[in-house]
């Protein structure tokens, strides 16, 4: 029996005016895990989220978070904490105040209003106007404000925007111990190592449409590991290739190595053969593809 | 729909909005005031368009609220900023997505804040008509009006009548200034154009055309305040009024509920 899922979009289109802004995307994410969204600038991830969130109607196609349909949004915003292109508050106000508006208007416990800026570091500067916050504060009252409903599905968008690389590796932990304890985590964003350390589910657009969804490591997989190696003297980079293609691997030179498709196990062979044409390599390294390559190969970026 | 009343009163009460609303009552109240009481000898008048209210006029039950009466339509417009505020600011920080993440319904959305509003308003007559009647006594006394009548049972409930009045006026206005807020979703736009459009627009018109004013909203909340006049009843100026103002919120509420949230 399947995993029930968290959030399940079918054939979801977005049009304004002439241009498809969302083209029938189709995906799944299961019930408490982490996927990452990922995707250029203006491929629809915003769109999609807004679509998830009862914040604009698709024009076609169907969406269910939580198991409820999107058209019905109050059906299931109660157990979704949501930040959305960033953190919006209002500046006058304290970032606990604007927290109070936020509990209050969902009516949630505003007696754990205290324990949240704590959990996001800024227990110290919840009586602080909202005005006076730093980009990485801003962001952590964002999230604190997501967490406000104790959610069972927390929609992030671009969470980590303006965190030093402290604030990073808090968020990505508090991610990780969220999905942990159950919550599912759907989380977009630009940095895609981020995305590769934390998410097990991956959803990737490109001009509206989704080119991949399903498990990071499928993904990963389905790449071809690469051996780097860089020859002592950069005369021998074409002769270098030659061998490789000899050996049935493909080989290219980028910059001052050569790339060979192939994994680890190929490395010795390559070693061997490089010196026996009488090549020194300065070094030879099997490099997994990173999601940030894979992105960049199937998004042509 | 309550939550969304408690979470903006959480907004309304902040102190820079309080406190700049209680110095504009105060101003606008102050100055309605002292204009009728202090002028009541110059010959340029010391009421609205340069008409005169003597000591006579100012010495019935009805002197003590008249200048509270007066003021509505300054006191609309402060009303009128504050609610179209409040409602396009959502727009322009961007929170409003966050409301309708906490609270789908949009009509409760709109209701609460309404609502919320509402009750900012009836803070705002309550402390106008306490100042009003304060000051009346005051400058009554500096410019000899006899205040005799003042405290008989007429004059108590020429001040109920005026308080019911102004603050039917005062929301009136305020229901503008959201309709605008929703409309243009920017502070400043809708802040501008419902000034323009009332105390230029509608005042130079009503000014220079004979019976136009029964046509403006902004002019038959004036009216409905001061409980109407030789020219247009009390009921006309309400219903007409409202009827505008119900009829441009349904309107703007059909295209808040309608509307794709994409900023």
């Amino acid at each position: 029996m399947s995993s029930p899922l968290a959030l399940d979009v079918a054939d979801l289109s977005k049009k304004y005016g002439d241009r498809m802004a969302l083209s029938h995307a189709n995906f799944e994410v299961p019930m408490g895990s982490i996927c990452g969204f990922v995707g250029p600038n203006g491929s629809g991830k915003t769109t999609t989220i807004r679509m998830l969130l009862g914040l604009i109607s698709p024009t076609t196609g169907s969406g269910h978070v939580l198991g409820e349909s999107i058209t019905q949004p109050e059906k299931y915003l109660p157990n979704v904490g949501a930040m959305i292109e960033g953190p919006a508050f209002y500046p006058a106000l304290t970032g606990a105040q604007n927290l109070t508006v936020l509990a209050k208007l969902g009516g949630f416990d505003t007696n754990t209003i205290q324990g949240l800026l704590d959990l996001v570091d800024l227990g110290d500067r919840g009586n602080s106007k909202y005005k006076t916050y730093s980009l990485g504060m801003k962001q952590r009252l964002g999230i604190a404000a997501a967490l406000l409903p104790k959610p069972k599905l927390l929609i992030l968008d671009e969470p980590t925007n303006g965190l030093d690389p402290a604030g990073i590796q808090e968020v990505r932990a508090l991610l990780r111990k969220l999905a942990d304890n159950g919550t599912t985590v759907f989380v977009s964003s630009h940095l895609l190592s981020e995305i590769e350390m934390i998410s097990d589910h991956l959803v990737m657009l490109r001009l509206g449409k989704v080119i991949f969804s399903g498990k990071t490591s499928e993904l990963l997989a389905k790449q071809q590991p690469v051996i780097v190696a860089k020859p002592e003297n950069r005369g021998d980079l074409e002769k270098l290739v030659k061998i490789a293609e000899a050996g049935g691997h493909s080989a290219k030179i980028i910059d001052e190595s050569v790339h060979v498709t192939g994994t680890s196990d190929f490395s010795a062979k390559l070693n061997k053969a490089a010196f026996e044409a009488g090549i020194t390599l300065e070094s030879l390294t099997p490099v997994r593809a990173s999601l940030e390559d894979t992105f960049f190969e199937m998004t042509g970026e | 729909m309550w939550n969304v009343f408690k979470a903006e009163l959480t907004k309304l009460k902040r102190p820079s909005l309080s406190i700049s609303t209680i110095a504009a009552v105060t101003f606008v109240t102050g100055l309605v005031t002292s204009l009728l009481f202090l002028l009541v000898d110059s010959p340029e008048g010391n009421g609205e368009r340069g008409v005169r209210i003597g000591r006579d006029v100012l010495a019935l039950p009805t002197g003590v609220s008249l200048s509270f009466s007066n003021a509505a339509g300054l006191l609309g417009i402060v009303a009128l900023c504050i609610f179209a505020a409040q409602t396009a600011q959502e727009y322009t920080y961007g929170t409003l997505r966050n409301l309708l993440v906490r609270q789908p319904s949009r009509m409760k959305i709109l209701l609460g804040k309404l609502g919320s509003m509402k009750l900012f308003a009836i803070a705002m007559v309550t402390l106008s008509a306490v100042l009003a009647v304060s000051l009346s006594y005051l400058f009554a006394g500096v410019k000899d009006i006899s205040t005799g009548a003042w405290s008989t049972p007429d004059a108590r409930s020429a001040v109920l009548r005026t308080f019911i009045n102004v603050l039917i006026a005062t929301i009136g206005y305020g229901i503008f200034g959201m309709i605008l807020g929703l409309l243009f979703r920017s502070p400043i736009s809708a802040i501008s154009i419902g000034v323009i459009w009332n105390l230029i627009i509608e005042g130079l018109l009503s000014a220079f055309v004979t019976n136009i004013d029964k046509y403006f909203p902004g002019q038959l909340l004036s009216i409905v305040a001061t409980g109407g006049n030789d020219r247009i009843s009390y009921q006309y100026a309400l219903f007409t009024s409202y009827g505008f103002l119900l009829a441009g919120l349904a309107i703007v509420a059909f295209l808040f509920k309608k509307r794709d949230v994409a900023n």
